[in-house]
């Protein structure tokens, strides 16, 4: 924890959970995705579905897809510049089975058809969990910087994604994996200490039997 | 040095002869890897993202997203700046300002979380109106943010910050601890003066229930910042004057956990309970949400 753990962030109102960290779970379902979105699909459980018109979740949700941080005045004005933009965004309420009062489950489409399919909660303070990534459970906080990275389930892939790491002298502080089915599409999220930028991400896309590898930058 | 006791820093910053503020600068140096200077800079930009929102804030036909607030600023300040207070420029003039920035909160403006959204009118009001009336430097402002996130860190360690955790006297609560502090280092306390001022002001606010109408961060909230400064003011002052907290901070720190941990859940920020339950709050409700 430091000072600026307790003053801060920087964000557009009213709500650190309802929308600083709804602009945040935006943002990182488009990271994820890894190009621009045309469409999403947005369903919101709990609190968020009961309040998100008051707390501007939607604008905030909106926004972060849009690739705006938590302070962006354009957050505001979210829901116009996507449609300004052609990027179609739907909302629906729903009820997940023990999901935190906020949660956003996040469908995005790129332009090349692609598709990411994300759960997250805003935890407090602006502080996110995201759960899910396409149908397989992860643990991804946003404190740390991040490597997720998706890939086909085969033997000796770890070794080879955490060699990358160990030459560009990431040391990993946490490291998870979980799978779709044994040789289907399976994900690991890996914490790392430190800052080491997109180029790690990129180096680790150029393996074998990777769909995506991205960095994700700490929150706050 | 830690941030496990208000006490602790207290004792710290007396036996090196040094306010709190220039300890918490150094260590938060060390502990982030970065120069003093970069550390300073970072809060002097917070600083005066707060002091940018009193502008815009007091501005008469401002409304929150839902309309429901909206304005109040603008007539506390008409009634400050006219010389018409009843408690004098000083309180009126920081019940002004943490409107202001509450209600610009609402309104989806910039704000910096001070420790949360829903409280981040009381630390600006109290930092900025000290810096107006007193006719301190932007420095001294921005060392006395130091001391204020300190003792948020220490009630984060020991209790929580967020109102669906601990209730309103979690965020507002330790807002105004937090303020009662930098304004006792900015009115020349001593570390001692300030932990009394810290213990007094959560003191005050103990036992004060999350209870907003329709959730939303308005009502009471917009209203509880104002009160909030005041009683970091309040706080500040007696403390100055040599007055000492009967509890320590540190334990009123505890208590405040322990009623935080036994409040009923329709009391911690589920507007289920409270004013959000009164005829008027579900009607409100209902003309936002349908």
């Amino acid at each position: 924890m430091n000072v600026f753990d307790i003053l801060g962030p920087v964000m557009i109102g009213p709500s650190s959970s309802h929308t600083a960290g709804a602009a945040r779970l935006g943002r990182i379902a488009r990271e994820l995705l890894g190009c621009e979105p045309v469409k999403a699909e947005i369903r919101l459980h709990g609190s968020f579905a009961r309040t998100y018109r008051g707390h501007g979740t939607d604008r905030a949700l909106a926004a972060g897809i849009q690739g705006m941080d938590t302070d962006d005045p354009g957050l505001r004005d979210a829901l116009e510049t996507a449609k300004k933009r052609g990027l179609d965004i739907t909302f629906k309420t729903v009820e997940l089975d023990d999901a935190h009062p906020n949660t956003a489950w996040i469908i995005l489409t790129g332009g090349d058809g692609r598709q990411v399919s994300m759960i997250g909660s805003s935890i407090g303070g602006g502080n996110i969990l995201v759960t899910k990534l396409n149908g397989m459970d992860v643990y991804v906080t946003g404190e740390k910087e991040t490597l997720i990275v998706r890939h086909k389930d085969v033997p000796g892939i770890i070794a080879q994604v955490t060699e990358v790491a160990a030459l560009a002298e990431a040391n990993i502080c946490n490291f998870r994996l979980s799978r779709q089915e044994k040789g289907g599409e399976a994900v690991m999220t890996i914490e790392l200490d430190g800052i080491y930028g997109e180029e790690l991400g990129l180096a680790i896309g150029h393996l074998p039997n990777i769909y995506s590898s991205i960095v994700l930058k700490p929150v706050s | 040095m830690n941030y496990e006791t208000i006490a602790g820093l207290a004792e710290l910053a007396a036996e090196r002869g040094e306010p709190i503020s220039a300890l918490v600068l150094r260590q938060q140096a060390e502990q982030l890897e970065i120069s003093e200077e970069e550390v300073y800079e970072r809060m002097a930009a917070s600083y005066r993202v707060m002091a940018e929102c009193i502008g815009p804030g007091c501005d008469p036909d401002l409304r929150s997203t839902s309309g429901l607030t909206g304005g109040s600023a603008f007539k506390m300040r008409q009634v400050s700046q006219g010389g018409r207070s009843l408690t004098g420029s000083m309180i009126s003039g920081a019940l002004y300002r943490a409107l202001a920035v509450s209600e610009l909160n609402a309104s989806m403006g910039r704000i910096v979380a001070a420790p949360t959204a829903g409280s981040c009118g009381i630390l600006p009001a109290a930092v900025l109106t000290m810096q107006e009336e007193r006719g301190l430097s932007e420095r001294e402002c921005v060392m006395s943010l130091f001391t204020a996130s300190a003792v948020g860190m220490v009630i984060a360690h020991n209790a929580c910050l967020a109102g669906a955790q601990g209730g309103c006297q979690a965020e507002c609560g330790s807002a105004a601890a937090m303020a009662a502090a930098a304004i006792t280092e900015l009115a020349g306390g001593s570390p001692e003066m300030a932990a009394h001022a810290v213990a007094i002001a959560l003191k005050n606010i103990l036992g004060l229930v999350c209870d907003p109408v329709a959730g939303l961060v308005e009502i009471p909230c917009i209203k509880r910042n104002a009160s909030g400064v005041a009683g970091a003011f309040v706080a500040a002052e007696m403390a100055l004057a040599g007055i000492e907290s009967a509890i320590p901070a540190d334990e009123v720190i505890w208590a405040m956990k322990k009623i935080g941990d036994s409040m009923a859940p329709s009391l911690k920020e589920t507007a289920e309970g409270g004013l959000a339950a009164t005829p008027t709050g579900q009607r409100l409700h209902k003309q936002v949400f349908g």
